[in-house]
């Protein structure tokens, strides 16, 4: 039995049908067709699917997909502005050199960007905690580290 | 090489704008119009003779539109080096990652419904897991067909006399020393779709490392398959990382094209991150026998070296580890004598592949850590062993490699500098350093008969670039590094330059990213192609401006002549003078370069890189006596890179490198318990996250290979060749136990503690 849920996505007000056993993760890939969400593991331990919702950083593939009634969505898709530039953080993930294959990315810029969304100047240590449940095997993480602290740096 | 603006720069990742937003488009995120999904049906036992599979229910569900199973495999086609892989598997199973039935379904779910359908009736037979147990006599046999468990392959390197030059040594160490298995963890897990048209001619959206290989072997079972004379094409999808694991082909890659051919629909396959750890192959893992050998001044002598690696239970190219661990073995330091031989043996266990350093990191781990040993019995700091023996230019080693840069005394020196080895050095008070250092082909490295790959360069109306190249994308930032070469040569910025880079019926040929070859081989391919390209437009500019070729010089965007800065032109219009003159012509220049490296010959000599990469790792840890906790607390790569293109991307391949080392070293292992994978999750397997980093330097060394594009070698994999030993030496040096069994964790310290207080006691 499909309910209709309403909630706002990257600003826009969206109404849908979902199959309640749904996970947000898979209404946005499977039937919004937003793929910038990644699935690394469908069980909420590598942070591929991470989403903003209500400020917080959530592995939408854990989430289910009712709980976002009425709720403030944020994917990767809705970090560039409207004139079509990089959000600061994606920009200093590009200019820092910390990506790689990429696939981890999304999740980790929404991860950083709930972080520092929240605190002005986040410590080194809160960096780290922010994307501790972001993996990454390409990079070794100092890069992605070093562009999210140079965002901060530069406030 | 003063004046380079290109070469040499931070330059972003070309595609890193595309990742960064979401809008690049990996295989999971490929959609084909009336694409089917495919599910694999694993074994349950690792080894059973299958008594009888029953798919009638399966393909009674709704919307289930094939059910395959190994009799549904044409003319008994298998796979693989030695061709002993069946993509599904009938009569016997050998290990637990057997594929043995698939499902194309309308969606996901369903498929996954359907494989639950499937009735299999196993005789469970008993195992063999260790290789050891399956090389004795009368072992059984893992294929039956076949005489014994022991793989019919010529690993065996030998070098002037060995027993002579253990009686003239006045020191000797020797010990034992065993790695793991561990596995790539890339973040995008392994996938394809597989399609045809209505000719049969076959399409197959893939991450493969190796489009062109993949192409053959596809082409390959068409032809067994029945369908002869038919055309593949493989389109690779943004690679979510590779580190080897797409060195080969594999059984999925088969079944979705069965699946395609059985529906005449598209089918894709994606594994899921459980399907990752089961179904990909690990590093192998290896048990070996090290004696090593020095004069009274510290000079080696001799290196024996006795391997045995677990193959798992059918044959991928990664049994063929055992010639590029040769490298190290017969070349790390001069050794005048070398003895090695290596065994690889079927199992019931998992099936090993290729791996960042393709065996280089466990050959690396012994003779490093045996070396510390040797100095130690010899009374020489493990720095000056390394220093008196380290490697140098013009040297010609055992297996007939010609040195030529070699930066690995610079880098043994800043590693010893930086982590300030004198004075931190030999405390045994819970702090120790350790360093190893590496070889590993740095100028491609001739496994085919070919290394080559292919280049070609079109210029527009408007002054853009297409470089379409052989070469692969897999994350390490082959766009952006040709790019840079290219935008070099022809004086035009590195965004007027488009790579293509993923499609077969476009690109030219290329054998793959692997052996750390891209930078060097598609480097200089891309570098002679733009040569050939800037003549032609320097031809074409000099009979506009009336000059001579010699008297011009391209420059941001513009031509001039040297003599009178007056006379230029804009590149953009020379290309429009190319395309609109009378008897007009294409500005395309092609390249195909194959180094002038050399297969081994029947007793593994032979140059097999142009040139090579060396590298020191230092490390500082402090070892906790009560937990057996390891903490690192400096680390320092050293690499010589010939000449650093992209500094800003190499740091990341050292870094990366690095993590996944230090992982290897102290943490990664698929835990195998009779045939079981017991830790198949990122949970449990233990991949290094953020708060695994210590503080780390990357420093680079640059030698300027002349051979090498701009003065480079390859770096991919050289990150992680040290780091294991350079820990475990370290860690002996803090608390006084060699830990000779990767990975080193918390229980192994706390019981060689134990076991050394019990003899000091």
């Amino acid at each position: 039995m499909k309910k209709e849920i309403t909630f706002t996505l990257n600003n826009e007000k969206v109404i849908v049908e979902v199959d309640p056993k749904w996970t947000l993760l898979y209404l946005l890939r499977e039937v919004f067709e937003m793929t910038g969400t990644k699935e690394g593991c469908g069980y909420g331990e590598c942070g591929a699917c991470t989403v903003i919702i209500d400020g917080q950083a959530v592995n939408s593939c854990l989430y289910p997909v009712m709980e976002a009634e009425g709720r403030q969505i944020v994917t990767i898709e809705g970090l560039m502005t409207k004139e079509g530039d990089l959000d600061p953080l994606q920009k200093a993930f590009v200019d820092e050199g910390a990506v790689q294959c990429g696939f981890c990315i999304p999740g980790m810029i929404m991860s950083s960007k709930a972080l520092l969304d929240e605190k002005e100047k986040p410590t080194e240590d809160e960096i780290k905690e922010c994307i501790e449940g972001n993996l990454c095997r390409c990079t070794g993480y100092v890069k992605i580290v070093d562009a999210i602290k140079t965002v901060a740096d530069r406030r | 090489m003063d004046g380079l603006k290109f070469v040499g720069q931070r330059v972003p990742k070309k595609d890193a704008p595309l990742k960064a937003t979401g809008d690049a488009v990996y295989i999971q995120d490929l959609k084909v119009p009336g694409m089917l999904h495919g599910k694999i049906l694993y074994s349950k036992y690792p080894h059973a003779r299958i008594v009888k599979i029953d798919t009638a229910k399966a393909l009674a569900l709704p919307g289930v539109k094939a059910v395959l199973t190994g009799a549904d495999v044409p003319n008994n086609f298998k796979f693989g080096f030695l061709k002993d892989n069946p993509p599904l598997k009938s009569g016997k199973v050998l290990s637990t990652r057997d594929e043995i039935a698939a499902v194309a379904a309308v969606s996901l779910e369903i498929a996954e419904e359907a494989l639950d359908l499937i009735e299999v009736e196993y005789e469970e037979l008993p195992g063999i897991f260790d290789p050891l147990t399956a090389m004795k006599e009368g072992s059984a046999l893992i294929h039956e067909e076949l005489k014994s468990n022991v793989l019919k392959l010529p690993w065996k390197f030998v070098h002037g006399d060995v027993e002579a030059a253990k009686k003239e040594s006045a020191f000797i160490a020797e010990d034992t020393f065993s790695t793991q298995w561990v596995t790539h963890c890339c973040l995008g897990t392994s996938g394809c779709v597989a399609t045809f048209d209505a000719s049969n001619n076959l399409t197959v959206y893939s991450n493969t490392q190796i489009p062109s290989l993949a192409q053959n072997d596809f082409l390959e079972a068409l032809k067994t398959f029945g369908l002869k004379k038919k055309r593949v094409r493989v389109i690779q999808a943004v690679i979510g990382g590779g580190f080897g694991s797409k060195l080969d082909t594999y059984a999925y890659e088969y079944i979705a094209i069965l699946l395609a051919l059985k529906t005449r629909k598209p089918v894709k396959i994606v594994f899921s991150r459980e399907e990752e750890f089961l179904a990909t192959s690990p590093r192998q893992c290896t048990i070996t026998k090290i004696s090593q050998g020095c004069d009274k001044d510290g000079r080696l002598t001799f290196r024996e070296m006795e391997m045995v690696l677990d193959n798992g239970a059918y044959t991928s190219w990664g049994a063929t580890t055992p010639s590029v661990m040769m490298v190290p073995i017969s070349s790390l330091y001069k050794v005048p004598n070398i003895k090695y031989t290596a065994k690889c043996v079927y199992t019931n266990n998992t099936y090993c592949q290729a791996f960042r350093g393709y065996g280089n990191p466990q050959a690396t781990f012994a003779i490093e850590s045996c070396l510390d040993q040797l100095a130690e019995k010899a009374g020489i700091d493990p720095h000056e062993i390394r220093r008196i023996n380290a490697n140098e230019p013009g040297e010609l080693t055992p297996q007939n490699f010609k040195i030529t840069s070699c930066g690995m005394k610079d880098c043994i020196e800043e590693v010893v500098k930086r982590l300030d080895w004198k004075g931190k050095r030999g405390k045994a008070d819970g702090r120790g350093v350790g360093m190893a250092s590496l070889i590993h082909v740095g100028g491609a490295a001739r496994v085919y008969k070919s290394d080559g790959c292919g280049t070609i360069i079109k210029v527009d109306d408007n002054g853009k670039v297409d470089v379409i190249t052989g070469s692969s994308e897999i994350g390490q930032g082959s766009d952006t590094i040709i790019a840079q070469i290219v935008a070099e040569v022809l004086g035009v910025g590195v965004d007027d330059i488009n790579i293509i880079n993923n499609d077969t019926d476009v690109c030219p040929w290329d054998v793959g990213a692997h052996a750390s070859r891209t930078t060097f081989v598609a480097g200089n391919s891309a570098l002679g192609a733009a040569e050939k390209i800037r003549d032609q437009i320097m031809e074409i500019a000099a009979k506009t401006l009336g000059e001579p070729v010699e008297a011009l010089e391209m420059k941001d965007g513009i031509i001039f002549s040297k003599n009178d800065k007056e006379k230029n032109i804009p590149f953009g219009k020379v290309l429009r003078k190319a395309h609109y003159s009378l008897g007009g012509r294409m500005l395309v220049a092609e390249n195909f370069y194959d180094p002038p490296n050399e297969n081994f010959d029947q007793t593994f000599r032979g140059n097999l890189s142009v040139t090579y990469a060396y590298g020191a790792h230092g490390v500082e840890v402090e070892v906790d006596k009560e937990t057996g906790q390891v903490k690192i607390l400096n680390y320092i790569a050293a690499h010589d890179v010939g000449k650093a293109i992209n500094p800003m991307l190499l740091e990341g391949q050292i870094y990366g490198g690095g993590l996944q080392g230090i992982g290897y070293a102290l943490g990664e292992r698929m835990i195998y318990d009779k045939g079981y994978l017991k830790n198949g999750n990122f949970l449990d397997y233990k991949m290094p996250t953020v708060r695994d980093v210590p503080p780390v330097q990357a420093v680079i060394v640059e030698s300027d290979e002349h051979a090498g594009p701009f003065g480079a070698k390859g770096i991919g994999e050289p990150g992680l060749v040290p780091t294991a030993p350079a820990i475990a030496n370290a860690i002996y040096d803090a608390v006084g136990v060699r830990i000779k069994d990767l990975p080193i964790t918390p229980e192994k310290i706390l019981k060689a503690l134990k076991e050394k207080a019990k003899q000091n006691g």
